[in-house]
């Protein structure tokens, strides 16, 4: 109980909201973080695997994406591009953190949306261009809005996972959103704990929160009839951090 | 040190020099990962058998491990560890399984309960015809056909884990974690020692993949094709 109150103590301090350091600064580094680098990744990945999957071409680049993604270590990731960016003489606060998060943020949304235009069923295409359709219309009219779910799918897979390494960025600098609060409480040894754990908790509200708004939004935006292409399986492909 | 830093992005010295720590984190790494593996699958299993016996409680499930998956590794080591305390390296150690076993459950539970519902009801359906009884039906045929969705999991849960296993460096754990940490804490950053921790960490996780595709291949020679 002690350890509560005292949790509930930190988030009363003085200007533990409102300050530099405070909540909501850090949720706004935290967000954005995630938003830029999700930005990035969606125009980068987007066009390339709708593209691919109109033309049924490079199944492999969208496996060895995949792959490649889950292997590599998204806290190695970060401090990797941390001894870049120092060694260019860049300030370890935003970029390091951007770069990798981008490069993390791709396979979900390439895979998902290769996926998705692959498999529109090929008889639908072929009833569409025996209707006279081009070929943008084909894509615009035809593969896309049937993709449509699974590429949401993915590019809210990809900001969830995201959202999730943005705290590691932490351990580089002042910034890293959220993750500052836990990492500075735990170079600060058992002394630390209750800042650790109001960080940890301000961490998973606000990815459990984003999760829950996209799985809405997701449904809000989508026509009824192309809801039942379901994103769970994909949910798990996808790497975490 | 500093100038070996300043001159090359890469030190062959320093690794030859470090050979007893590499090999002793790579050790702690294997071992925090095979723990967290060996535990998830236990739960998971149990986990299984409920779900297939009361399929309205797969949704449960899912849910549940579903969250668990969903919240940042960051933020589960931070909120079990004053649970659990980290003044000594056993509490460290229980707070990073805990939350490297919370990873794997949403994966190995899934594959697990479609592999077994993957089997043909007619496979079923002969097994019981044959005398089989339920649990004897389960462990001699259908979780052998489930076995290549298993191992997929299995997989997946791996790979997953050993990047994980990394960011418990911050708990003072880390296995290869702790070369990337040191490497980043160091008054000026040395590249050598992140790079070996993470280079090594990416190799552990494919050569642990290729062994258990491997395995999976030995122990199901009839679908050699399938669940990779």
């Amino acid at each position: 109980m002690d350890f509560l109150s005292d949790v509930a103590a930190w988030f009363g301090e003085v200007g533990r909201w409102t300050d530099d350091d405070g909540i909501i600064v850090r949720t706004v580094e935290h967000l954005w973080l995630a938003v830029f680098p999700m930005l990035l990744a969606v125009l980068i990945s987007l066009p390339v695997a709708v593209w691919l999957g109109h033309r049924r071409i490079g199944a492999f680049v969208a496996n060895a994406v995949v792959n490649i993604g889950r292997a590599i270590p998204s806290f190695g990731l970060i401090v990797l591009a941390a001894v870049f960016f120092a060694r260019a003489g860049v300030s370890l606060r935003f970029w390091p953190a951007a770069v990798a998060l981008l490069a993390l943020a791709i396979p979900p949304i390439f895979t998902n949306a290769y996926t998705a235009i692959v498999t529109v069923p090929r008889e639908t295409v072929e009833a569409a261009r025996g209707m006279g359709f081009t070929e943008t219309e084909v894509l615009w009219r035809i593969e896309v809005p049937m993709g449509a779910p699974l590429i949401f799918a993915g590019i809210r897979i990809s900001f969830i996972q995201v959202l999730a390494t943005v705290p590691l960025a932490a351990v580089l600098s002042s910034g890293g959103g959220l993750g500052q609060y836990v990492i500075r409480g735990f170079s600060q040894g058992p002394g630390g704990l209750v800042e650790v754990f109001s960080g940890a908790m301000l961490i998973a509200i606000l990815t459990l929160g984003a999760d829950w708004l996209l799985s809405r939004g997701e449904r809000l935006i989508l026509p009824e009839g192309l809801r039942g292409r379901s994103s769970e399986e994909i949910r798990v492909a996808a790497s975490v951090s | 040190m500093i100038l070996a830093q300043e001159t090359a992005l890469f030190d062959w010295e320093w690794v030859g020099r470090n050979l007893d720590s590499i090999w002793e984190r790579t050790l702690e790494h294997l071992a925090l990962t095979g723990v967290a593996l060996a535990v998830g699958i236990v739960i998971a299993t149990g986990l299984s058998a409920v779900a297939l016996r009361r399929p309205r409680s797969y949704t449960t499930i899912t849910a549940a491990t579903g969250l668990l998956y969903t919240i940042p590794s960051l933020a589960v080591f931070a909120l079990v560890a004053p649970l659990v305390g980290i003044g000594t390296s056993t509490q460290r150690f229980i707070t990073a399984e805990i939350a490297l076993i919370s990873y794997t459950l949403l994966i190995l539970t899934r594959n697990i309960v479609t592999g077994i519902n993957g089997v043909p009801a007619g496979v079923r359906e002969a097994a019981t015809g044959m005398g089989y009884r339920d649990g004897e039906r389960v462990r001699q045929i259908e979780l052998p056909l489930a076995l290549p969705a298993v191992m997929a999991g299995i997989r997946i849960a791996t790979v997953t884990v050993i990047g994980l296993v990394t960011v418990t460096a911050l708990l003072g754990l880390g296995g290869l974690g702790f070369f990337i940490l040191d490497g980043l804490r160091r008054s000026i950053i040395f590249p050598t020692e992140i790079v070996v921790g993470v280079a090594l960490s990416v190799s552990l996780a494919a050569l642990i993949d290729i062994s258990l595709l491997g395995l999976g291949r030995v122990l199901t020679p009839w679908a050699q094709d399938r669940g990779t």
